[in-house]
């Protein structure tokens, strides 16, 4: 009773913090309240106030491109403003690539006379299926092992077993996650907005110290049979460039607080993903007749080649 | 292991053949299959290896009386990413072309085992001038590895060394493909095990 309890406070507080999270980094301007892309070639910005019409329909006021490409501005081709003038419709000439956030920047808002400063604001696709698409695409199009090369030590260190590959991976997933969103939290509301991101690497490499020797002594009180298990794989979570990599990338892209859980998830089950198959194969190659000068490391390397090639396949692309 | 006994030159060439920290240690591979598509790339992550490892060796031998046994791990870990702090710095301002390119790799110097591993087994017991050789030893085995790969995929896959055009044509268009980088690595390894077996045979021959 008391642990389900325990349970349920837990995931209360979790889903409260994820909320409070979500609310504050929705919009990046007081006066903004939601952006969206609607149909193939609109944005919709919705302001928490009427604002001048005569203000709202010059075009000059926006300046809309990808935000990969600043340089490229994207042409606007008709502006429509709603009748309770809070909602404007910009039309633009080309389709969007929605695929890509865009940034929106709006000069002097006027708003009954009054001038409310400049806003900068991204618009983002913003559902379920896009979160799913960035958990697959970490997981298995950009899959972080085969496609992105990172975490290779580990990987040819622990995928002789398939037991041992399985623990390995399940370890770093929770680790990942872990430490990811740890470093996240950090990175937007420490390191952002004291203009300390030069420090991201020391800082980064000190969570995730941190966070393995939490999980190591989590784990061996709360549940030492599982502890048993893992318990060894910890130390080499470590050593692993991708769980640094990890927050680097977030810190790059400013993704938001799910944005940068399901990264984090994925990253952390293409490894598993990776770890079993290339066990899969060399727990085959044992029993074949190798060469001698390629048993061990190097046939190992050629496997892992084959399988760069094959996930080569998924490279491009896109769900949803 | 006690304070060395080499001679600076040993240390290097330790370095360079007998632990090269990409073929015979096998650590650090993520680099040597990552970005050795080309020559230049393979001499700059060099260049960015062997400042991180010289300079956190002489940290760490001229600190090393001073570090508790019990945390001395965190303590490399923090000396390794100031360097590659300032290092990554530097290369922003300075090379944003080559810099681009490296894109996360220099960043993640950081994780290379092979730093750590010369802090934890060389620098932490011998002296700030032996530590010095001994990382150049490894930065130019590192420089050395990663030229080799870049050298045969840059060659193979665009005819090309240092951007120069050499063959004309393009043999292999496959080896500029990243997922040849594995196919070259694991190549150069079982030849280097070769050498090792033909060398191990020729003493065995010559003994009896």
């Amino acid at each position: 009773m008391s642990i389900s309890r325990r349970n349920a406070l837990f995931s209360i507080i979790l889903i409260a913090i994820g909320t409070w999270l979500f609310a504050g980094c929705a919009s990046e301007h007081r006066f903004i309240k939601k952006t969206a892309f609607q149909k193939a070639h609109m944005i919709v910005i919705e302001f928490a106030g009427p604002v001048d019409e005569a203000w709202a329909l010059d075009a000059y006021n926006y300046a809309v491109c990808e935000k990969p490409d600043p340089d490229i501005r994207l042409k606007i081709q008709d502006i429509a403003l709603s009748n309770d003038r809070r909602t404007v419709t910009l039309t633009f000439v080309d389709a969007l690539n929605q695929n890509q956030p865009h940034r929106v920047t709006i000069r002097s808002i006027a708003s009954e006379g009054k001038s409310l400063g400049d806003a900068i604001v991204s618009v983002k696709k913003v559902y379920l299926g896009y979160l799913f698409s960035i958990l697959i695409g970490a997981m298995i199009i950009n899959n972080f092992v085969f496609t992105k090369y990172l975490g290779l030590c580990v990987f040819f260190g622990t995928s002789q077993r398939k037991s041992t590959a399985v623990g390995m991976g399940i370890t770093f997933t929770i680790v990942m996650v872990v430490s990811a969103m740890m470093s996240w939290f950090l990175y937007q509301f420490v390191l952002q907005p004291y203009r300390l991101d030069f420090l991201q690497i020391v800082v980064f490499i000190g969570l995730v110290s941190l966070s393995v020797q939490a999980v190591d002594t989590i784990l061996r009180k709360v549940n030492p049979m599982l502890f048993k298990a893992f318990g060894v794989y910890l130390v080499l979570v470590i050593a692993n460039c991708i769980i640094i990599a990890v927050p680097l990338i977030l810190a790059d892209n400013e993704y938001n607080a799910f944005e940068s859980l399901m990264l984090a998830l994925g990253a952390g089950l293409g490894f598993l993903v990776a770890l079993f198959l290339m066990s899969s194969v060399r727990e085959r190659l044992e029993l074949a007749n190798v060469p001698p000068t390629y048993r061990g490391l190097p046939i190992a390397f050629v496997v892992a080649g084959l399988f760069a090639l094959a996930f080569l396949g998924f490279s491009g692309m896109s769900i949803f | 292991m006690p304070a060395t006994t080499k001679t600076n030159f040993q240390l290097i060439s330790n370095g360079i053949l007998n632990e090269n920290p990409i073929f015979r240690l096998a650590l650090s591979m993520c680099p040597a299959v990552g970005i050795s598509t080309t020559v230049m790339n393979g001499i700059m992550l060099g260049i960015a290896v062997l400042f991180v490892q010289v300079f956190s060796s002489c940290t760490i031998s001229a600190i090393k009386n001073y570090i508790h046994p019990r945390i001395r791990i965190p303590t490399y870990t923090l000396t390794i990413a100031t360097w590659v702090t300032v290092i990554d710095l530097v290369l922003a301002a300075y090379m944003p072309a080559a810099y681009k390119e490296m894109g996360i790799f220099v960043k993640l110097i950081v994780a290379f085992a092979i730093i750590t591993m010369r802090l934890e087994i060389f620098a932490c017991k011998n002296t700030v001038s032996a530590s010095f050789w001994d990382g150049i030893g490894m930065g130019l085995g590192f420089m050395f590895g990663m030229v080799a790969l870049g050298f045969v995929r840059e060659l193979l896959g665009m005819g090309t060394i240092l951007g120069y055009d050499v063959l004309g044509f393009r043999p292999l268009l496959f080896f500029v493909l990243p997922a040849a980088g594995f196919f070259c690595v694991g190549i150069m390894m079982a030849m280097f095990n070769y050498m090792e077996l033909v060398y191990n045979r020729k003493k065995k021959a010559k003994r009896t």
